[in-house]
């Protein structure tokens, strides 16, 4: 399958057939894994979206939502988290074609927008918190932080994550290990900006209408 | 050679062009619903439904232009979880939306 080295292609070539869908390939096995993985996280954060459905309006007469979104900035750090998501796939497509040089270009900005993407939420928590809308304010505001800080805190995990698999596909190349490991971040990316669509949706688009 | 450029093609990674093509719609589904909330142009009730119709449709189209499960090997699993997963996370969120908004209402009349 794809995720096989190009060294061994024609042995590859006649296997392929018959192996196509069945999981005999360890790569699409641990990439199947992690996918589960992910899907257990999609109900981790249904749970805190249905905290947030119930509680955000109950603003214990303490700053609303009208008062603090501000979506401009939203809208910038959204473009941010998708511009990422577009270059970790494009460090996959390089991977595919067997570019180590492009595959850590690309993958090196992701992780700056990610970064990025961190800041400015640290920054926008900053601004809250001084303004005295930290998570102890209202039942709003903590469904708020734990929602938007959970999101957040997967996202600097990614970070880190692709920092490690940077210097990993550079001392050791692109093996089978790194391509996995490289296949199942760019999933966990992808997740991150599906799940942040329903962040600025539900929380900051339906909080200021 | 071509073959496996061809299982290459169609397995879990697209194209460059699947990915643009992506991009460009989710720029578009994301800038249509800031649009519509921050002039007002539409009232309260629709705007609430244009946007929640715009995220899911973004939400398919990140699924299938970056995740690609709708191609390559394996995809049956995915799917299968995946729906589990949306059965799941549906029951979780309307169900605590719908008990909770009810509890709300009751205790609302007790007061």
């Amino acid at each position: 399958m794809s995720t096989q080295s190009m060294t061994n292609q024609d042995a590859h070539a006649h296997g392929h057939e018959h192996d196509d869908h069945e999981h005999h390939d360890p790569v699409a096995t641990k990439v199947f894994g992690f996918w589960i993985y992910i899907m257990s996280d999609c109900v981790l954060f249904a749970s805190i979206f249905a905290t947030y459905a119930v509680l955000g309006t109950n603003y214990a007469g303490g700053p609303t939502s009208h008062e603090l979104f501000e979506l401009p900035f939203v809208l910038v750090e959204t473009f941010v988290l998708l511009a990422s998501s577009f270059m970790i796939g494009l460090a996959t497509l390089a991977m595919n074609k067997g570019n180590k040089q492009g595959t850590m270009l690309w993958l090196a900005l992701t992780l700056i927008l990610g970064a990025v993407f961190v800041s400015l939420e640290i920054y926008e928590f900053h601004h809250f918190i001084s303004e005295g809308a930290g998570p102890q304010r209202s039942a709003f505001l903590s469904s708020f932080f734990t929602l938007v800080g959970t999101h957040g805190l997967h996202v600097t995990s990614g970070v880190i994550w692709a920092i490690i698999l940077l210097i990993q596909i550079a001392t050791k190349g692109l093996n089978d290990m790194n391509r996995s490991r490289l296949m199942c971040l760019s999933l966990f990316w992808h997740f991150l900006h599906i799940i942040w669509i329903c962040v600025f949706t539900i929380v900051y688009l339906m909080g200021v209408i | 050679m071509s073959n496996q450029h061809h299982s290459q093609e169609s397995h879990d990674h697209g194209s460059v062009k699947s990915y643009t093509t992506g991009l460009i719609l989710s720029i578009i589904l994301t800038v249509i619903p800031f649009g519509l909330v921050m002039t007002g142009a539409l009232s309260a009730m629709t705007t609430l439904a244009a946007i929640m119709i715009m995220a899911v449709v973004q939400i398919v189209v990140q699924v299938v232009y970056f995740l690609h499960l709708n191609e390559g090997s394996g995809p049956r699993w995915n799917m299968i979880s995946l729906w589990f997963t949306i059965l799941i996370v549906g029951i979780v969120v309307v169900g605590s939306v719908w008990i909770m908004f009810h509890l709300n209402h009751n205790l609302m009349v007790g007061m």
